[in-house]
């Protein structure tokens, strides 16, 4: 029988860690890395807001998982996971990330190439705070990722990926200074970081 | 109507237009301007939408993590403001970097300004210029004479390759949703291209997405990991090992080899099709030469690429250092980004203050303390706002002026002060790109001498690369693989207080920060970023900003598509999706349209 070489799996997390619950996706990134090992064909990445410069790992990618903080105008914390071609439409739902059009502009780019991944799942978490810079998650979201993590996996399952109990490479996350730990345990105190935001993002600041 | 102190006339009487956000930028922007009834700028206001207190959040952080944070900052610069970062706190604490890691960061820096450059023209700016629905009309075998006319060594110019790419275009726009398309003005007058030179040019941006997945392996290769490369304080984080295969990660010679090649990659697209390009597309654009702003009287740049580490003196850099005010290119003045009088920020027009009105500070002493409040003339609330007043705090960015001008800063700036200081390759390229255009030395204070002076400036980085790729394995064949000096990587060794800054120049234009360091934590940090020089509001005095300058007397095809504006905020580089307002002079909406 010829051998078949299995199917890239790229998970992938976006977002801003510097704007609260922004961070979400890399967040879940991290969480999984410190929890699962992977076989060589899956791929963990923390993209940050990094856009079109994502683009050449979407090309290597045969299946796509992405985490992100996602506005579905729903409870703070709630988790929905969207698939294939309902997934751009909701990247490009929020208007005050930095990266959601970016990466809607992203996938559009992969398909004009002829590159999109074949499966592309997003599992979002609707955030409670996006507007406090050098701000760590909120309760309601960061409790919130062990369940995502979850689902992750059990969608992995699904795509014949096997995920061990382990720990992944950490040469593609985050610099240890800016993992959540380390960043929400060093934020000044609110006396010297101011931790307001533009009002026009801030409900009810008038 | 009203002169500002730096030359320019606003009258307010006219329709204000506001494009809120501006589409294609990097972060939140927002703009406003009065036309008069023959559809021309006389005033324009630009303001930050967005609160970006970096500088506090890294108050009693540890000085050798400030790169991690910085490099979140925004996501295109992430590597500049990384190395202005390092540099910074290497600065601060007297640490000499070896000469390897020198010519590894100007090698990551020259590759990032490239990488930018070639992203900004085609994915960001193409579509202020370039009409990909009228692609599909084009004539593929036209299409080849076009391409081969203007490049004639570039291999992929058959009329069945442009067949190929136009029938994939159709199939995308066919499919219903426009995608990245969708929502431009493509029937607007503004747009001069024929059909063939947009198949062109829109074959190109896709060639250009090819190009970027080589273009990023090297961020891989010497920052470990991409994207969010690893920076050290000291050096770089990557070890050097020739003679055997070395510890995971180390640069071996096949890893030489790859950046040697996607060097010359680089090389050959800018060449073959950058550079072209800009040409052809600037042809139809020729008399198209508005938005000058203050590339004419005002620019600086604080110079980069050291030849020698640890050498900033402005005979060292590859990328010049100088300001030019007045108008006056005769006299090219230093900068010297420590001394208290020369860069100031002003918040008079800005939501923050300092206590006390017309002050300006050092960035050492700048101070990020918000406060946001409308001035008497805004129409609209809070947080709903229709029309700003510039009279009165406009703007999340702050004032930075030098010695008290307002100053464009960016390829366009870094070109001109070459330029006016002799700098040879500077010269012989602007020399060369305009005979050929058969254009005079003022066509270079516009829109499009703006996009030309970043397409001389790919081809002259992409070149630079190859010195110090050469120099590097030239240095590592004579033994010395050293790449870091950790000699003071331990805080014991430190001062108890310490002040440096970092400089670079980032693919938008002069980067600066500023750290105090004490006790080994970071007691201040201020970053002065170009789009802060570049999208000034007024300032005390009343002069207006760069961005603004630029709009000024700029004729709109329709004021309800802001097809010229874009165009010209676009050539700053400064990257979203947005709604655009059109309001009447009684601030009422006349529509509302998408702009992408």
């Amino acid at each position: 029988m010829a051998y078949v070489p299995p199917r890239r799996v790229l998970i992938l997390g976006i977002g801003n860690v510097l704007w609260a619950d922004e961070g979400f996706g890399p967040r879940c990134i991290e969480t999984l890395a410190a929890r699962y090992a992977f076989p060589d064909h899956v791929k963990l990445l923390d993209g940050g807001t990094q856009g079109l410069y994502l683009l050449p790992f979407l090309e290597d990618a045969d299946d796509l998982l992405i985490f992100d903080a996602v506005d579905y105008g729903l409870e703070p914390g709630t988790v929905k996971t969207l698939r294939d071609d309902d997934v751009p439409a909701f990247l490009g739902a929020k208007k005050m990330s930095l990266h959601q059009t970016g990466f809607q502009d992203v996938l559009a780019t992969a398909d004009l190439k002829g590159c999109r991944p074949e499966r592309i799942t997003l599992i979002g978490c609707q955030p409670a705070e996006l507007e406090d810079y050098g701000g760590g998650l909120r309760p309601v979201v960061s409790e919130r990722i062990g369940t995502v993590i979850d689902l992750a996996i059990a969608e992995l399952a699904a795509w014949g990926v096997d995920a061990q109990a382990g720990q992944s490479n950490g040469a593609d996350l985050a610099d240890p200074s800016i993992r959540r730990d380390a960043y929400e345990a060093g934020r000044p105190s609110a006396r010297t970081a101011c931790r307001i935001g533009d009002d026009r993002f801030f409900p009810g600041a008038d | 109507m009203a002169t500002t102190p730096n030359g320019f006339d606003l009258d307010t009487s006219g329709q204000r237009i506001v494009v809120d956000p501006v589409t294609r930028i990097e972060g939140h922007m927002r703009c406003e301007v009065n036309v008069d009834e023959s559809g021309i700028i006389r005033n324009a206001v630009s303001t930050g939408t967005m609160w970006r207190g970096l500088e506090v959040i890294l108050k009693g952080r540890d000085p050798r993590d400030a790169w991690a944070f910085t490099e979140r900052i925004c996501g295109v610069c992430t590597g500049t403001h990384a190395l202005t970062s390092v540099r910074a706190v290497e600065d601060a604490l007297g640490i000499s970097i070896p000469d390897n890691a020198n010519s590894i960061r100007n090698i990551m820096q020259l590759n990032l300004q490239v990488h930018d450059h070639i992203v900004h023209f085609y994915h960001l700016h193409a579509l202020d210029w370039v009409n990909p629905v009228n692609a599909l009309r084009a004539d593929p075998k036209a299409t080849s004479e076009l391409q081969q006319a203007v490049s004639p060594n570039h291999p992929l110019s058959s009329p069945g390759y442009f067949r190929d790419v136009q029938n994939r275009l159709k199939k995308f726009v066919e499919s219903g949703q426009l995608g990245l398309f969708k929502n431009g003005y493509w029937d607007n007058p503004a747009y001069l291209l024929p059909p063939e030179a947009d198949l062109m040019a829109t074959t190109h941006y896709l060639e250009a997405l090819d190009l970027q997945k080589e273009v990023v392996k090297i961020h891989t290769i010497f920052g470990g990991k991409n994207p969010h490369p690893n920076w050290l304080v000291g050096g770089v984080p990557c070890p050097i090992n020739v003679h055997s295969t070395g510890a995971v990660g180390a640069i071996n010679m096949e890893r030489l080899n790859m950046v040697s090649s996607i060097v010359d990659q680089c090389i050959a697209f800018v060449n073959n099709v950058y550079i072209p390009d800009v040409v052809a597309i600037g042809g139809f654009y020729r008399n198209w030469l508005y938005g000058g702003g203050l590339s004419g009287q005002a620019v600086l740049a604080y110079g980069d690429i050291p030849e020698h580490p640890n050498d900033f003196s402005a005979g060292q850099l590859h990328l010049p250092r100088g300001a030019i005010v007045n108008g006056n290119l005769n006299e090219v003045h230093d900068v010297d980004v420590r001394d208290p009088e020369q860069i100031q920020e002003f918040v008079d027009h800005s939501w923050y203050t300092y206590g006390e009105p017309g002050k300006g500070l050092h960035p050492w002493d700048g101070v990020t303390e918000p406060k946001y409040e409308l001035g008497p003339n805004a129409k609209g609330t809070k947080t709903n706002i229709e029309a700003l007043d510039e009279a009165a705090k406009y703007s999340w960015i702050k004032a930075p002026r030098w010695k008290g001008h307002a100053m464009e800063v960016g390829p366009l700036a870094r070109y001109i002060v070459g330029y006016a200081k002799g700098h040879e390759d500077i010269k012989n390229q602007v020399n060369g790109l305009l005979r050929t255009m058969n254009l005079p030395v003022s066509a270079l204070f516009s829109t499009l001498g703006r996009t030309a002076a970043r397409a001389l400036e790919a081809e002259y980085c992409a070149r630079l690369q190859k010195h110090f790729f050469d120099k590097l394995v030239t240095n590592i064949r004579n033994g010395d693989e050293s790449t870091a000096n950790v000699e003071k990587w331990d805080p014991k060794t430190w001062p108890k207080e310490a002040m440096g800054v970092g400089m670079t120049e980032a693919p938008r234009g002069a980067l600066g920060h500023w750290i105090k360091i004490k006790d080994g934590r970071i007691e201040n940090y201020q970053c002065v970023v170009p789009t802060t020089w570049n999208g000034s509001p007024r300032d005390t005095a009343g002069n207006i900003g760069a961005f603004e300058a630029s709009l000024m007397n700029t004729k709109m095809e329709r004021p309800e598509e802001p097809v010229e504006i874009l165009r010209t905020l676009h050539s700053f580089d400064p990257c979203l999706a947005c709604s655009t307002h059109v309001m009447a002079p009684d601030g009422q909406e006349l529509s509302t349209v998408k702009v992408r």
